[in-house]
């Protein structure tokens, strides 16, 4: 302790305390100061550079998800747009179908209609030639058998024989 | 750029050959009893080193002693600045001869000047020679304040302008690129290293900056004054008591001034103890922040640079005091191998005095801005919970 007491030099502590105080003040305003604040403003700038770099990740990301999404949707509207077309082509080939249908069996009927009412009218025909051939020869058989009962009743028989086979 | 270190490299050259030319412009000659002559027994050897581990008023690079017997000194003298009854007095060193025993006189001002062992010593009245008692301690002359450019002070300045140089350089390069080139990239990581390591974990992210300037400087300035110790020119600036008083009484101020409520609360009226013991803890304190703090950090770093020295020139001794038991061969040997490798470590040392005297710095600084959270730091009964800090700060 005396030894440490005798070592101390006074006139080296009042020296070295003006120089480490000026040291101090010159290095803190033109070394400390602007590469602290210089470190500082590069760590703000890198840290800056991640953040961006970690936002347009995500930024990516959506925008694939969202492309992902576009085109699912775009695939689902050509399905139901090529059902849709699939389901028209169906409807007309059936409506189509059930038309001509209907205007053959219309046609059908007509045709049928237009047969019976031929039938009639043929039938009528018929009958009523038949009627006047009926006369006729009722008139001739009169005419002749008028003449002989016995002739006229053998004619009756034979007529009505005819009859029968009509 | 290119131009810029061109001139640099013109200019140091001109000063080294300015410096080696004022070098051997001082090759003076003494009387061989002046100086001691050669160093080659244990004591001469102990008195070399306990003279190296002093201040020294010139700076000198070697000595030897001719064939027709004169001492030969290499160096240049140091201005020497007293304050004196008489006010201001300057000189030379060179006028002392490289005595260091009080026998060269010298008349100054109307004063007349000794040097005894490193100190420059004023004679009383009309005293014509330094009378010695018999424990060598000077009778008729008394000390003066010695504000001397020493090779101390000559230490301090020249690392604290190529602090200077090589940090307003570092600071300069940012201006025009982010990251730094050459020699500045090497500083980068250490004032990183400082600021992250030692600065911002022990004094807290809110308050950091505020002393991270001060942290950086002394750092830098112990580590580099610690490798100039190592060098051939022999400095022994951060082994001289007044230059660790002075950098201890600057982290005393700083922490002592930036103390906030909580601190000189804990340090004056302890919270959570009972009411009689507060005093006692108070005194305790206030022994610790104001002494023993700055106490140890000025004998550590003092202690362990000026222990250093004292060792590899020691072990560098070994060539001369085992000369007669080991051979010249022998003994040169065992000295070179041991000196080599307590030089590696004194490296380290130097590096880890620093990092200790700035970290201590630092830890004491966080203390005194440090801001506890009561709620958080106190359980039921009212004692504080040592948190790792406090265990940390107990502990050193």
């Amino acid at each position: 302790m005396d030894k440490l007491l005798n070592d101390f030099s006074p006139g080296l502590f009042v020296v070295q305390t003006i120089l480490l105080l000026l040291l101090i003040l010159l290095m803190v305003k033109f070394a400390w100061k602007p590469i602290m604040s210089s470190l500082t403003e590069r760590e703000e700038g890198i840290q800056g550079a991640l953040d961006a770099a970690e936002k347009a990740k995500l930024e990516m990301q959506n925008l694939q998800a969202d492309n992902a999404n576009l085109l699912k949707e775009a695939r689902a509207e050509r399905e139901s747009m090529l059902k849709e077309a699939r389901d028209l082509k169906n409807k007309m080939i059936e409506d189509a179908k059930t038309e001509a249908q209907t205007q053959a069996n219309n046609m059908i009927a007509q045709a049928q209609a237009a047969i019976e009412s031929e039938k009639k009218s043929a039938m009528a025909e018929l009958k009523s030639h038949v009627a006047g051939l009926s006369i006729e020869i009722a008139e001739k058989v009169v005419r002749q058998e008028l003449s002989n009962k016995d002739k006229q009743l053998e004619l009756v028989a034979s007529m009505l024989n005819d009859a029968k086979l009509n | 750029m290119k131009v810029a270190t061109q001139t640099f490299k013109f200019y140091s050259l001109v000063l080294m050959l300015f410096v080696s030319a004022f070098a051997m412009a001082e090759n003076t000659t003494d009387p061989v009893e002046n100086s001691g002559g050669q160093v080659d027994t244990k004591d001469k050897v102990d008195a070399y080193i306990l003279h190296h581990i002093q201040d020294s008023h010139d700076f000198s690079l070697f000595s030897y002693t001719s064939d027709e017997g004169e001492r030969k000194h290499f160096g240049f003298p140091l201005p020497i600045i007293l304050w004196t009854s008489n006010g201001l007095t300057t000189f030379m060193s060179s006028e002392f001869h490289h005595n260091d025993d009080g026998h060269v006189v010298v008349e100054k001002n109307g004063l007349k000047f000794a040097k005894i062992h490193s100190k420059i010593y004023e004679l009383d009245g009309a005293a014509a020679s330094v009378a010695f008692d018999e424990t060598h301690h000077a009778t008729n002359a008394h000390k003066v304040l010695d504000l001397s450019i020493t090779k101390s002070v000559v230490g301090v300045l020249i690392i604290g302008l190529l602090m200077l140089f090589w940090f307003t350089g570092l600071a300069r390069q940012y201006k025009k690129r982010q990251v730094p080139t050459g020699f500045g990239r090497v500083l980068e990581p250490l004032v990183l290293y400082v600021r992250d390591e030692i600065s911002r974990p022990n004094i807290g992210e809110k308050h950091y900056r505020k002393f991270t300037g001060y942290l950086l400087t002394v750092f830098f300035f112990i580590w580099f004054l610690n490798l100039a110790g190592l060098t051939p020119l022999g400095f022994n600036v951060t082994g001289q008591v007044a230059v660790t008083a002075c950098l201890a009484i600057f982290t005393l101020i700083i922490y002592t001034v930036s103390g906030n409520k909580d601190y000189w609360m804990h340090m004056l009226w302890m919270p959570g103890v009972p009411v009689l013991i507060r005093p006692v803890l108070a005194i305790i304190e206030l022994a610790g922040a104001f002494i023993i703090k700055p106490f140890s950090l000025l004998v550590r770093l003092f202690a362990n640079i000026s222990a250093g020295h004292i060792v590899v020139m020691s072990l560098i001794a070994i060539m001369f005091t085992l000369k007669e038991s080991l051979g010249v061969v022998g003994a040169t040997g065992l000295s070179l191998v041991l000196s080599f490798f307590i030089t590696l470590i004194e490296v380290l040392v130097a590096f880890l005095q620093a990092y200790i005297f700035t970290m201590l710095s630092a830890l004491f600084i966080g203390m005194a801005v440090a801001e506890h959270d009561h709620d958080h730091a106190h359980d039921e009964q009212g004692h504080e919970v040592s948190d790792a800090e406090d265990v940390r700060g107990d502990f050193i």
